[in-house]
């Protein structure tokens, strides 16, 4: 490919990306914003705010080194299951982003 | 010791002594107070890390989340005063965490939630009109493009994205066995997660380092063949974080 048809190219792309935003803003925003549902941001901002406020009430301290000894016991296990996939996750070299 | 560094010490490890010369109104010694004040110190930044990592919590289970936020909670204390902040170090500290090692996504989850409370907090900047982009080629060799402070990217080597949908918004996903390149963006008050279709990362990456247009386009050509230029920038305009055309 030619250096000219190459920046013709790009110089489409934007164009076609501008047009596209231009007739049809609405559905790429209000999908976006579906997908912030349920997230924990608005908590995120509460933490900002409220830690520090909080009384526990008691004394009581109970930390103890024993929790070295959990286990993560939680939806990423079961994802590493999903797929009969075990443990893959911890070799994905050969999918490096591009 | 001077006072204060027994004093933050004290406060952080429940198994130092009270600090002396502490007295209650009444002139007798506070030990009790300052157990109570011990105990909301830890709490709170126990809590704030609940908090700002939602889907950390969810992946390892809260047992799991409140050994690890014991450790790092005490050790090193906070270095700001803001408590929006705290945290920063968890996904350092998570890749040297012995007991997390057999899943090494979680920093990078780690790093996901951190930029959306990045994100969330940084400075509104109105996006430009999508037509100051419809420039002739000739210009857009030339054109560079500010970025929102709101905006970011994350390269990861784990499917980072669809942990974090997975386990926030869509619940039946099913978790590909990928590496993904995610770009947060706030189009309007929350930040929003998505998944760069492929060359993605290296676009973005190459627009935030100051190169054109032309040149980041040519980068992501070289790396993926089919890379889809106007899918990308049109998730940058939706998401408004493009905020400024410079022509160099």
């Amino acid at each position: 490919m030619s250096k000219h048809a190459k920046m013709l190219t790009v110089a489409g792309a934007v164009a076609a990306a501008v047009t596209a935003y231009a007739h049809n803003p609405a559905p790429a925003q209000a999908q976006a914003m579906e997908k912030c549902f349920g997230v924990s941001l608005a908590g995120a901002n509460d933490c900002a705010a409220g830690p520090g406020t909080t009384c526990a009430g008691t004394s009581t301290v109970d930390y103890q080194g024993n929790a070295w000894t959990l286990v993560p016991a939680g939806t990423c296990e079961s994802m590493e299951l999903e797929g009969g996939r075990h443990g893959s996750l911890t070799a994905l070299d050969r999918d490096l982003p591009a | 010791m001077s006072g204060q560094s027994a004093f933050t010490t004290a406060v952080l490890h429940a198994d130092r002594p009270v600090p002396v010369g502490l007295i209650d109104p009444k002139g007798r010694p506070a030990g009790k107070r300052f157990d109570v004040y011990r105990n909301n110190v830890v709490i709170s930044l126990r809590k704030a890390l609940e908090t700002g990592f939602p889907v950390l919590r969810k992946l390892v289970g809260d047992d799991f989340f409140a050994a690890m936020a014991e450790l790092y909670v005490r050790n090193p204390p906070p270095t700001s005063p803001l408590l929006m902040h705290y945290g920063r170090d968890i996904p350092a500290f998570l890749e040297h965490f012995p007991y997390a090692a057999h899943l090494p996504y979680l920093p990078d989850v780690a790093r996901l939630e951190l930029a959306l409370r990045h994100s969330y907090h940084a400075a509104d900047i109105a996006p430009i009109a999508p037509e100051n982009l419809a420039l002739d080629e000739a210009t857009l060799a030339r054109a560079t493009l500010t970025l929102a402070p709101a905006m970011a990217l994350l390269r990861s080597r784990y499917p980072v994205a669809s942990l974090w949908h997975a386990n926030t918004d869509q619940p039946n996903l099913k978790v590909p066995d990928r590496g993904e390149n995610v770009l947060i963006t706030r189009p309007e008050y929350d930040p929003v997660v998505q998944i760069l279709p492929a060359g993605g990362g290296v676009f973005v990456e190459a627009l935030q380092q100051g190169h054109s247009i032309q040149h980041a386009a040519e980068r992501a050509s070289a790396a993926i063949a089919n890379f889809d230029l106007a899918g990308v920038l049109g998730m940058l305009i939706a998401g408004h974080a493009i905020t400024g055309v410079t022509i160099g």
